[in-house]
């Protein structure tokens, strides 16, 4: 209906003018070209200010995930009632927390569930709902509308509320916060690996492969699929982005990751209740660190979407 | 045009049953026992079968459901486990503060980014543009809580001139009642603002394409009558349906900032019940969301068909 497609980032059309090269019609030539195509769609991105932007980001925080716990000036867990509730100083940069905890070594460690977290859920999600979605896109019929439905009453919710629903049902943990994140978000990825599906449906090579009496699993999983990789590519990572919101969220609510692990939404939970008696460093440190984490990866989704959605 | 409305509003009540379903599914059948889960694991086993027994969650499945699902159509919500009260006798003032605090959000949303996107699309590609969209994409994406965090740093703790909850005293006037309200709000503005900004962006974008803005520039009109009687009333229809969708996603964001903000609404009330394992009022209060939202959908629907003269007038498909 709108000729602008109001879902992709506003940007795009104006980098879409650098690149000539349609990588749908390059991917039935030659290998020699997708190669190519391949390669300059890669250079567009790393000329891209906000993909490197997103991805410096990204990396630290993925380098504190891992090595926090070595370089962290404090452990993150260790209290101490000598010194509560101190203002950032020399000592502790970011101050310290109620119990006494080191802020700046809770910041820098509490990157580290959150970033495990959240890739493997989307993963799952992506997964899932990339099955589903080439299920019913090319299956059709009663199937298709059983799905459908579904996914259109489970949407009807905010994805946190769906979310906080099963994890309060089923008890907050590493695996339920996965689990129930990645199929929250495989009915989201199904609808938009259906509507990819959908448009690959009628095109030749399909039918093709239905003269040649190909099974069912081989259509779906070898022709469509990599031609529907793009919006896949794309959707991983805008819920990539969603995963880590989502996350924050549930344990901002308490039913995410729980304490004394260091997690910055638990941290803000807890330390939020002290913001009106002026302790704002213990607070505001974790939510600035939330911040730019899904921004580094929103930055990084928009370039990648840029690039191949053209 | 009768038909479609009727035939949406089927679908609609399609879609609540299976979403009471899931409701169900996850508040009654997934935690498994509720007696077990209310007295704790010490508890004799007798205790539990006794309380499962007054709860009536030791009845089949379908049983339970049917009777759940009948009560909410003649009003009853089921008993609060916690509260020890039905839920319909308590949920109706938490509900009524929740749509305060959206419809204040909402109002000043829907102006501030329809006038964002269109000052966006008639500058595209410019400064201005661009940072209209990096921003408002940007502060959609933080949690409601974060931004919060840093606006009651910021307009509370740093400038002073903002209260740090939403709760004004008890009989203070409506401007200071709105007042307390502002902080709360902004979180959820931050959020809606990329969605209807970007979405009235490219529906004015498209329109300042089309061949009807061409030909009323040619003939002389100027600028800002082109803009006003031939961009803005096609660019609009798109984005209606945009802010319907986003209703259901404010009253989500209300469950985070109510309880950043203290405030007394339908998610500080849903999330006290999920602490307590208090299901009827959780499952209440999820399904008051999923309706409301449903309902904004439906709304929407119906007002894109009436606004939209090819579907109006039963020329479309």
């Amino acid at each position: 209906m709108t000729a602008v497609d109001p879902l992709g980032p506003p940007s795009a059309g104006e980098i879409s003018a650098s690149a000539t090269t349609n990588p749908v019609s390059a991917t039935g030539a030659l290998d020699v070209s997708v190669g190519r195509v391949r390669r300059e769609q890669l250079a567009q991105l790393l000329g891209s200010k906000a993909f490197i932007v997103g991805a410096l980001i990204l990396l630290w925080w993925i380098v504190c995930a891992i090595f926090a716990s070595r370089f962290a000036p404090y452990n993150a867990t260790t209290t101490n009632i000598l010194s509560l509730q101190q203002a950032p100083s020399a000592a502790h940069w970011f101050g310290t927390n109620n119990v006494g905890e080191d802020v700046f070594s809770r910041v820098l460690v509490g990157a580290r569930d959150i970033l495990e977290i959240a890739p493997l859920a989307t993963l799952l999600g992506t997964v899932l709902g990339t099955t589903i979605g080439l299920a019913q896109g090319y299956l059709r019929g009663p199937f298709d509308m059983l799905v459908g439905r579904i996914v259109d009453a489970a949407l009807s919710l905010p994805i946190v509320i769906v979310a906080f629903l099963f994890v309060v049902a089923v008890g907050p943990s590493t695996l339920t916060l996965t689990v129930v994140i990645g199929f929250v978000f495989s009915l989201i990825i199904a609808r938009t690996v259906r509507t990819a599906v959908l448009q690959e449906r009628e095109l030749d090579y399909l039918a093709a492969a239905r003269l040649r009496d190909e099974t069912v699993l081989h259509v779906m999983f070898i022709e469509i699929l990599p031609n529907v990789l793009g919006p896949i590519l794309v959707e991983f990572t805008v819920r990539l982005g969603y995963a880590i919101f989502t996350i924050a969220t549930l344990s901002f609510l308490g039913f995410g990751v729980q304490l004394p692990t260091p997690d910055w939404g638990a941290d803000i939970a807890v330390n939020s209740t002290y913001l009106a008696a002026g302790y704002w460093w213990e607070t505001l440190f974790p939510a600035l660190a939330i911040a730019s984490l899904v921004i580094a990866i929103n930055l990084i989704g928009d370039s990648i979407e840029a690039v191949l959605v053209q | 045009m009768l038909l479609y409305v009727l035939k949406r509003v089927g679908l609609a009540l399609v879609t609540l049953v299976l979403l009471s379903l899931i409701i169900f599914f996850a508040g009654q059948v997934l935690p498994g026992n509720a007696g077990r889960a209310i007295l704790g694991p010490f508890a004799s086993q007798h205790a539990v079968e006794v309380l499962d027994h007054k709860l009536g969650v030791d009845r089949p499945l379908v049983t339970q459901y049917w009777s759940w699902a009948s009560g909410i159509l003649h009003g009853n919500l089921g008993t609060s486990y916690q509260q020890q009260a039905p839920v319909s006798s308590f949920i109706y003032p938490y509900l009524g503060r929740s749509l305060r605090l959206a419809a204040f959000a909402f109002v000043i949303v829907v102006p501030l980014s329809i006038f964002g996107g269109i000052v966006a699309a008639l500058n595209r590609g410019r400064i201005i543009d661009r940072v209209l969209s990096t921003t408002s994409l940007s502060l959609s994406t933080v949690p409601e809580f974060v931004s919060g965090v840093v606006l009651i740093v910021v307009f509370a703790l740093g400038f002073k001139i903002l209260p740090v909850t939403a709760n004004a005293p008890p009989g203070s006037s409506f401007p200071i009642q709105l007042k307390y309200l502002i902080l709360p709000a902004i979180p959820l503005v931050f959020i809606l603002f990329g969605y209807i900004a970007r979405m009235a962006r490219a529906g004015t974008i498209e329109a300042l394409e089309s061949d009807y803005v061409r030909t009323a520039t040619l003939k002389g009109l100027p600028r800002w009558v082109v803009i006003r009687r031939h961009v803005l009333r096609n660019s609009l229809l798109p984005t209606i349906t945009v802010i319907a969708t986003q209703t259901g996603y404010l009253i989500g964001g209300l469950v985070v900032v109510e309880n950043l903000f203290t405030y007394p609404g339908i998610g500080t009330l849903i999330i006290t019940a999920a602490n307590h394992k208090d299901f009827p009022t959780l499952e209440a209060g999820v399904l008051f969301i999923g309706i409301v939202y449903l309902a904004a959908t439906l709304i929407a629907d119906i007002l894109y068909t009436f606004l939209n003269p090819r579907i109006r007038l039963g020329k479309a498909e």
